[in-house]
């Protein structure tokens, strides 16, 4: 019961290779995959409330865990259903598209059990490399083949950040004699004073801040999002940055006394991620590559909340990262579901979507001004509480330079409701989402509220959930 | 908690208020017919009307406390409560909202074409937020209502607006946003100097050092002065206002200027006192620099409606000098003329809202000479005209009178300085007022224009009678509001006795 969720995705990945062997069409293998995301988003709720310990205590099982699982399959499945067409992967490969996307899920689901070095960097890399060959898998479109640029990028950037981690590792490996998780905090909280601990724990975080896109990590965001089809920039955009905030919690949670010196360096990261994202997402036309330097910019407030070493502030953080993954989704789901061809949507493309589609107008808007942390949606709430927390620790400047990129932020987002609702569509085509992509807008919808006008059980709910690591 | 008074027979009604149109505008979603909205949101918003007057007659006006009070715990863990309450600051502004809202819908009824449902959601979604601004006693609810209202008031402006709404509602909301984000973070400052409370009644009166009153009080002044707003934050009102619809200008004048004002004397008075004594005079000196420049500018607009928005600014320099001189008089003055700005000036927009549905411009030259053909129409223009300069026998010239009598209590070079203002408020209203009526000799030919109809009439007469009844017995009004500002006013200068006190010990 407790390795249920990984079984089941490992039994997922090979029906899907035993489907790419023969000739199936599209909408089958498309209701298999959905049918398996199911499964492996009903196993994750099964294996709810287990916990232990597996492969020699390399595998950490815990109430921490699964519902970062539970929320990493929930998330999948999502993608899943609005991105059911992969308008922008070729129907000979969806299979195998299938394949990576399962396998790279399941990476992501090891990587938050793991309290080891070794096993962190295989279900990382696991995690990753599937990835790297989701991105060029795009159709090709025309003779740029942009895909292949972000792909080769994609891949040189996170060889670099895990080549990052693993010296990292190797200093901590060499300071302590040893890889788990546990011992090697428990030695290194006695040497905090040393250059080669604090380095080495920088390092290892970097592998993570290139997952969740943290300045000086960032430098793949637009150009992969751009470049990867719109079903896998969703994917890119969500699941993995829910697993990098689980790691980036169970480590930085370890570190204590002398060892928060790292402080500093991270609040670096954070406001300048936060100046940073923003201010490039200010001028850009892909709304993509937009919501890629936005989330660069959310990226800096999660780490706001983890910085705090607070269990609150852990706990914001998970609730942030989890309000920022339901927000971005609605804005894909959209996206998924305005482009014709799998194409990259302009924001000009947008125009008029109010005529063109109700709905989908809706829901963006309501992506957007939550993520912009307008409220009462979720946005406001996870912004207000990390704010409330830094400030708390008395972390004033950081404070206030991110509540002014609130309001460098609202720029942008607002910019592209004012295309989707004050222009006229001119000749653009009607948008006719099919049923569940329907069902899933309302759901993110629901979400998108109820978590920002009542927080209180979501963060009650995350502080639980972190004490088990504690 | 001993600032609170619930009301036992009338326990919910604030949240009756303040969710009965939000209920209404979730409604109104699912519906596909135009003529049901329209009705509808005039059932709504007459309803809520109703309801509020319970709430004047059982108002206690021997009580400075927060009256009809409701509290629940919202958020725990943050310690974020639901509170709500009116005390006589708030109370007229309440009113004025949920009276002035049923004629902002009659005031669409054919002006708004397309996408009516819509219209209704966003103008029920900000009746909601704004009685929530006023009654919010919790700093964080107070902070999301008011941020929330940006979001229909946008879309308010820029589907329904003029030409440049574009523009105008993207510049609004980035103001009113960017002067607001400073505010959050004075809010979580005063939530952790406060034992970790939200509760604004708490955070009043307390003894925060020089240093953090300045820095808290420009994070308020930044916030409410754009909102106001005042010279020289004022340049986002000119263009949202003539970009606006006519009920978007209507609820932009009437109600949304006055949260600034209401900021400030919720607010910046009562937590940063000291800071207020120090910065006054700057902030008097910036009303004066607004009352002058509004009044000039004014004077050279040849559209109508930028004519009245400048206007606006005037006013309510008005209302800010008479907020700072810290007098019963001038802040007694200074409510009174926040809710004859939210009548008259309302009331003007209207009349305006009304040529342009017949001439399909806001040019004055266009409307020139329609007096001949619209008598009604001019009979009610000249009426609120006057009353926009403060003729003796409307509102304004109570309110005026209140605020000038309390600055020359303050100051006099200060009361000579404004008095240009009174003078250049005449200028520009009879100027546009001669026009309209008469014009020249050039007029164009408006012999096809037709005079009000019944429902532009019922919109505008309520509104007249107000006109009138503050203008000539304001005494109940008054007796409203005194008891709270005295209230506030003992404290603010009992703070400052204080505080003179403990510097003289520490002297000697």
């Amino acid at each position: 019961m407790q390795f249920l969720p990984e079984l089941i995705l490992l039994g997922a990945g090979l029906i899907i290779f035993v489907v790419s062997l023969g000739k199936t069409n599209a909408d089958t293998t498309r209701n298999i995959a959905i049918g398996l995301g199911a499964a492996i988003f009903g196993a994750t709720l099964l294996s709810y409330c287990q916990t232990g310990k597996l492969f020699f205590n390399a595998y950490q099982v815990d109430l921490f865990s699964q519902v970062f699982k539970t929320l990493i399959a929930g998330a999948m499945l999502l993608v899943l259903i609005f991105g059911h067409k992969l308008k922008g992967i070729a129907a000979k490969v969806h299979p195998e598209y299938y394949f990576f996307l399962f396998m790279s899920v399941l990476g992501l689901m090891m990587l938050v059990s793991s309290v080891e070095l070794i096993s962190i960097f295989v279900s990382l890399e696991l995690s990753s490399f599937a990835v790297y060959i989701m991105v060029p898998m795009r159709n090709d479109e025309g003779e740029f083949r942009f895909q292949m640029e972000a792909g080769i990028k994609y891949l040189l950037f996170g060889v670099t950040a895990t080549g990052f981690m693993l010296f990292g590792m190797s200093y901590m490996y060499g300071l302590t004699g040893s890889t788990e998780l546990s011992v090697v905090i428990e030695k290194l909280s006695t040497m905090w004073t040393q250059p080669a601990a604090v380095i080495a724990m920088m390092m290892v975080l970097g592998g993570f801040f290139f997952k969740l896109a943290i300045f000086p990590f960032h430098f793949w965001v637009p150009d992969v999002y751009e470049g990867a089809s719109n079903e896998t920039t969703a994917f890119i955009a969500s699941v993995p940055k829910l697993a990098a905030v689980a790691m980036l919690i169970r480590l930085v949670s370890l570190i204590g006394g002398e060892g928060q010196v790292i402080l500093n360096v991270l609040m670096v990261c954070a406001v300048v991620s936060m100046f940073y994202g923003n201010l490039s997402a200010l001028v850009q036309t892909d709304v993509k590559r937009m919501l890629g330097f936005s989330g660069i910019a959310h990226a800096g407030f999660v780490l706001l909340g983890i910085l705090t070493f607070q269990i609150t502030g852990y706990a914001n953080a998970m609730y942030y990262i989890i309000g920022y993954v339901i927000m971005n989704l609605a804005c894909f789901l959209v996206i998924c579901t305005v482009s014709e061809n799998g194409e990259n949507v302009q924001i000009a493309d947008l125009s008029g979507l109010h005529k063109r589609s109700p709905l989908m107008a809706f829901t963006l808007a309501v992506g957007l001004f939550a993520l912009a942390g307008i409220p009462p949606f979720v946005g406001f709430m996870g912004k207000f509480m990390l704010l409330t927390g830094a400030l708390r620790e008395g972390y004033m400047v950081a404070v206030v330079l991110a509540a002014i990129n609130t309001a460098i932020a609202i720029f942008y987002y607002l910019s592209v409701v004012r295309v989707t609702y004050c222009s006229d569509p001119e000749e653009r085509a009607s948008v006719t989402p099919s049923m569940m992509t329907n069902v899933a807008s309302v759901f993110l919808l629901l979400a998108i509220v109820i978590m920002g006008v009542s927080p209180q059980r979501f963060v009650d709910f995350a502080s639980t959930a972190v004490q088990t690591i504690m | 908690m001993d600032q609170l008074i619930s009301n036992p027979a009338y326990p919910h009604i604030l949240s009756i208020l303040i969710f009965l149109p939000l209920a209404g505008a979730f409604l109104l979603l699912f519906v596909r017919n135009e003529y049901f909205a329209r009705y509808w949101a005039l059932g709504v918003t007459c309803l809520t009307a109703t309801l509020s007057i319970p709430l004047l007659m059982a108002f206690d006006i021997g009580t400075s406390k927060f009256q009809f009070v409701e509290q629940a715990t919202w958020i725990k863990s943050l310690n974020i409560q639901y509170v709500v309450g009116v005390d006589g600051i708030s109370i007229l502004l309440v009113l004025l909202t949920t009276f002035i809202m049923p004629l902002c819908v009659i005031a669409s009824w054919s002006y708004i074409k397309t996408r009516v449902q819509a219209f209704m959601v966003c103008l029920l979604i900000m009746e909601s937020a704004m009685l929530g601004v006023f009654v919010a006693l919790d700093f964080v609810l107070f902070y999301i209502l008011w941020e929330a209202m940006l979001i229909p008031m946008y879309m308010l402006i820029a589907i329904w607006g003029g030409p440049r709404k574009i523009y105008a509602s993207i510049k609004f909301f980035l103001y009113t946003l960017a002067g607001s984000v400073l505010l959050l973070v004075a809010i979580i400052w005063l939530y952790i100097h406060n034992d970790y409370s939200f509760f604004i009644p708490d955070m009043m009166w307390q003894n925060y050092s020089s240093t953090a009153q300045i820095l808290l009080f420009l994070a308020f002044f930044l916030a409410f002065a754009i909102k106001v707003p005042m010279f020289p934050f004022h340049t986002w009102l000119p263009a949202a206002h003539v970009e606006a619809p006519t009920a978007g200008s209507v609820i932009l004048a009437s109600v949304l200027l006055k949260m600034g004002t209401y900021g400030f004397l919720r607010f910046a008075i009562p937590i940063t006192p000291e800071a207020t004594m120090t910065l006054a005079p700057y902030v008097l000196w910036l009303s004066i620099a607004g009352i002058m420049y509004g009044g000039f500018t004014a004077l050279a607009q040849h559209d109508m409606k930028k004519l009245i928005a400048y206007s606006s600014v005037g006013h309510m320099g008005f209302v800010t000098l008479g907020i700072f001189v810290l007098n019963t008089n001038g802040v007694e003055g200074a409510i009174l003329q926040m809710i004859n700005h939210g009548i008259t000036t309302g009331a003007l927009f209207l009349c305006i809202g009304m040529i342009y549905e017949r001439t399909h411009s806001r040019e004055l030259r266009d409307a020139t000479g329609v007096g001949k053909h619209m008598p009604i129409y001019v009979t009610f223009l000249t009426f609120f005209s006057l009353s926009s300069f403060g003729f003796p026998a409307t509102n304004s010239f109570v309110g005026e009178f209140l605020i000038i009598a309390g600055t020359f209590e303050h100051s006099t070079v200060l009361a000579l300085a404004c008095i240009p203002g009174a003078v250049l408020a005449a200028a520009y209203m009879l100027r546009m007022l001669q026009k309209i009526i008469w014009g020249g000799t050039d007029n164009p030919d408006q012999s096809w224009i037709t005079d009000l109809n019944a429902r532009e009439i019922v919109t505008l007469a309520p509104l007249l009678f107000f006109v009138f009844w503050i203008g000539l017995g304001a005494q109940p009004f008054i007796d409203l509001i005194h008891v709270s500002v005295e209230n506030l006013l003992t404290n603010y200068h009992g703070f400052h006795s204080q505080a003179v006190a403990v510097t003289e010990l520490i002297i000697h």
